[in-house]
């Protein structure tokens, strides 16, 4: 947009933040090896990396929760020292980090107030904070209630309070780790907008990223890291997405689409007959989906967050119980059945959130293998579990799938989230399922991860297999699906073939609008 | 109107009032505490063990020194140092809270019977003499509200007024945003300069001496005497009355006064002869202790991070 944040860059006199050599260290594990950084007043300095690339942890640097052992930080022209989150504050650095740091049970102002003394110790103000608040979050265009009780907030509105918070305490310069992983579209526009109000204002921010497309939106500069080190420091008008996925990930990768057609007489596995359901508020979160999926088909489900998908992947894994509706899975009727007849009829599932439903973190990657077939032969024998064969079972699957670990008697908690779900994507699709319901699949995956989840359930596609993929990612939509459906309001508005989708329909669709 | 005034200020009707209020103070200081540790983040089951342990010190040092003064300050500084050690397990040491708490009271209720059979022997407690009840002029002669909060002890008065400043402390001090945060999001308080491992050690200290106080009270200002298990389970009705008062002082005070009468209801209700086995009544309080928690089950307000030992500098992603 403006060139002078551009032609700047050699003047380092006038810049807001130099990191210099920063070199960090977790035991043997080089996490920042040498890195620079350089961010002017007004500039959007894009962070770009997968994850574990060091992004995360060179941002804790600046935020003073690390130390780093070699490397200097340079703030307006003096050279600094950031021992504590307290120094890293004086200093006007602010950081939004992507688990909101914020108290929901107390309003907007008394979380402002926390550990600040200047708002009047031992007893705050709290309105003249709340004021104040008000005239900022005007100030700022960023529309925040002081009063409002944190936890009735969108996530959106949450991130704006952390934004504010940073500006309360009197940041220059903004981190936003990841700040769009967990907004609609919608959401991100309006981030976008604050983001270039305050960089016109003088601040600087940096924002931290693995999506190439918001990063080519919103950046002036963007700095590549790949295993600790920076690959790249580029202005964004001399770079393209392609070029700074290479610099990423290290290779090309591809986006191959699956090219054989879905044969029109192909077999209808699943069929979900007008599938209701009304939650203990009474509220009707899904109301008459009806939909098939073929043999040998990625049937995707588009739309924005909460239009009722997680109801309908729990209904659909049998965590919840429809209020009326019918689900059959290859002419068996699966309406009343349990989780395990489920699976046993063919169904694998894997869900958006795989800490909490897709794996036992403090289990060992084996026992998490196995958890679902325990009972199984080879696995057990007359109920007595074979170590050996769990042994070489996971071994099996580990190099199949890929999945870095040291050994698989180790837990899963300590692989990184890529690992974690091919660990997921190994036990279900070993199965040989022949319905696979993935929610978000790539979800928080980096470049490389998500190529790979993709990559399968293409050939899970291929074998034959119905594929049900629910995703509020238009890209992977776009990328996998041989039909589109879109769901708003807990209602199917429309189902379109591949082909005949454009960007533009679907997202209207996303929003509610049937006829524009 | 005449009728029921009259009915109000008979001494059974008075006393029962009287009594309500007097059978609440102890566990009302206990969970009072307990909002203290769990509003920061840290479980005390061990509630139990620290009351014993301050009815037992409270009544030996108040009879040895003849000043019940001298023994609630010697209980300050025990329920202060068995906090510490309460700390030193849960906080630094990282062990499960419920598994140290119970072990506490285990501990305790054995330590306190042994200690006070090697004191006194066997066979009947000395007595001391208990606070006086001091009555306050005008306002203890008001039906009910007289009986009920003005005609109690010294400890009683002092009661009430922790109750207050535990309601000013959370609700307007930033001391009390500061045990709030690091009972809800330990990481994010880091973050705002909050010192969470600071905060919960004050907090278990608060919470150890406000529970040996309590328990002080039981021996000497409600009866003058020690028996073995006097406690008999408040600190656990406690633990009770802080999630049915749902962690706000005013809502323990309540719900400790609730506790309290239907105690007192029982101990009256023994005394006339109905054909009812007195185990029964004894039951009343915490029959009714099971009724309300069934009321408010829909309704809990744990913090979010309550049990959850804090880690500094966070767990590697």
């Amino acid at each position: 947009m403006d060139n002078t944040t551009n032609t700047r860059q050699d003047n380092k006199a006038e810049a807001r933040l130099i990191m210099e050599g920063i070199t960090v260290n977790y035991g043997d594990f080089v996490a920042n090896d040498n890195v620079n950084l350089v961010v002017y007043p007004g500039q959007i300095k894009a962070l770009l990396g997968e994850n574990g690339a060091g992004k995360t942890t060179l941002m804790k640097v600046l935020a003073g929760l690390l130390h780093p052992e070699g490397g200097r930080i340079i703030v307006d022209g003096q050279e600094v020292s950031i021992d504590s989150p307290q120094d890293s504050q004086r200093l006007g650095i602010g950081m939004v980090h992507q688990h909101f740091m914020l108290i929901p049970k107390l309003t907007v102002a008394q979380n402002i107030c926390i550990g600040l003394k200047s708002t009047g110790y031992p007893f705050p103000d709290v309105r003249k904070v709340e004021e104040e608040l008000s005239e900022l979050s005007e100030q700022y265009n960023l529309l925040v209630d002081p009063k409002a009780i944190v936890s009735t907030l969108s996530i959106g509105t949450q991130q704006r309070v952390e934004i504010l918070k940073a500006l309360y305490r009197g940041a220059k310069i903004l981190i936003l780790d990841e700040p769009t992983s967990i907004l609609t579209p919608q959401e991100t526009a309006g981030l976008f907008d604050i983001i270039h109000f305050l960089t016109k204002r003088g601040n600087s921010v940096i924002f931290i990223s693995h999506k190439l497309n918001e990063v080519m939106e919103i950046s002036d500069r963007i700095t590549v890291l790949r295993q600790g080190h920076v690959t790249a420091e580029l202005a964004k008008q001399e770079t393209t997405e392609r070029q700074l996925a290479i610099l990423m990930v290290g290779r090309e990768f591809q986006t191959e689409k699956h090219l054989k057609p879905v044969p029109e007489n192909a077999k209808e596995l699943v069929c979900l007959d007008n599938i209701t359901y009304i939650d203990h508020r009474k509220v009707s979160v899904l109301n008459g989906i009806n939909l098939t999926v073929k043999a040998g088909e990625i049937h995707s489900i588009a739309g924005v967050d909460g239009n009722g998908q997680v109801e309908l992947a729990s209904i659909l894994s049998g965590l919840l119980h429809q209020t009326k509706g019918k689900f059959t899975l290859n002419g068996k009727d699966l309406s009343k059945a349990s989780p395990k007849e489920r699976l046993q009829a063919g169904l694998a599932h894997i869900p958006s959130d795989r800490h909490k439903y897709g794996m036992i973190l403090d289990l060992s990657m084996e026992d998490n293998f196995i958890i679902e077939g325990s009972e199984r032969e080879p696995v057990s024998h007359r109920g007595i579990l074979q170590k050996d064969a769990i042994t070489s079972f996971s071994e099996n699957l580990v190099k199949d799938y890929d999945i870095r670990c040291k050994s698989v008697k180790q837990k899963a908690s300590t692989l990184s989230g890529g690992n974690q779900q091919k660990l997921v994507l190994a036990r279900e699709l070993s199965r040989n399922p022949i319905f696979v319901l993935a929610m978000q699949p790539a979800h928080g995956l980096d470049v490389g991860a998500t190529e790979f989840v993709h990559k399968k359930l293409i050939e899970q596609r291929n074998a034959g297999s119905a594929v049900l993929l629910i995703s509020t990612e238009l890209d992977e939509v776009f990328d996998l699906s041989d039909r589109i459906s879109v769901i708003y309001e807990g209602r199917i508005l429309a189902t379109i073939k591949r082909e005949e989708a454009t960007r533009e329909n679907i997202g209207l669709l996303m929003t509610g609008k049937t006829n524009g | 109107m005449e009728p029921i005034l009259n009915f109000l200020s008979t001494p059974i009707v008075e006393g029962f009032f009287s009594a309500s209020m007097r059978l609440a103070i102890p566990i009302m200081l206990a969970a009072i505490g307990g909002i203290f540790n769990e509003r920061a983040g840290l479980s005390n089951i061990g509630m139990e063990g620290f009351m014993i342990l301050g009815s037992l010190f409270g009544f030996v040092i108040a009879y040895a020194t003849g000043s019940i003064w001298i023994s609630i300050a010697a209980v300050i500084v025990i329920g202060a140092i068995q906090g510490l050690i309460m700390g030193y397990f849960e906080i630094t040491l990282k062990v499960n809270q419920v598994v140290f708490g119970i072990t506490m009271n285990l501990f305790c209720v054995g330590l306190t019977s042994f200690l006070y059979r090697i004191i006194f022997g066997v066979g009947n407690s000395p007595r001391i003499d208990p606070l006086p009840t001091l009555s306050i002029p005008v306002l203890s002669k008001i039906p009910l509200i007289g009986p009920l909060f003005f005609q109690q002890t010294i400890l009683a008065y002092i009661t009430y007024l922790i109750v207050i400043i535990t309601a000013i402390f959370f609700s307007r001090t930033a001391w009390g945003l500061n045990f709030i945060s690091s009972g809800e999001n330990p990481e994010a308080a880091e973050t705002l300069g909050v010192d969470v491992i600071l905060t919960r050690y004050i907090a278990i200290v608060i919470s150890g001496i406000l529970c040996t106080v309590g328990g002080a009270f039981l021996s000497t200002a409600a009866t003058g005497l020690f028996v073995q298990n006097m406690t008999a389970g408040r600190g656990y009705i406690a633990l009770a009355i802080l999630v049915i008062g749902r962690r706000n002082p005013w809502g323990v005070f309540g719900a400790a006064l609730l506790f309290g009468a239907a105690d007192a209801l029982q101990l009256r209700t023994q005394l006339f002869s109905f054909k009812i086995p007195y185990q029964f009544l004894v039951m009343l309080p915490y029959v009714l202790c099971m009724v309300v928690m069934i009321l408010f089950s829909r309704t809990s307000s744990a913090p979010a991070a309550l049990g959850e030992p804090y880690e500094r500098g966070g767990k590697k992603e």
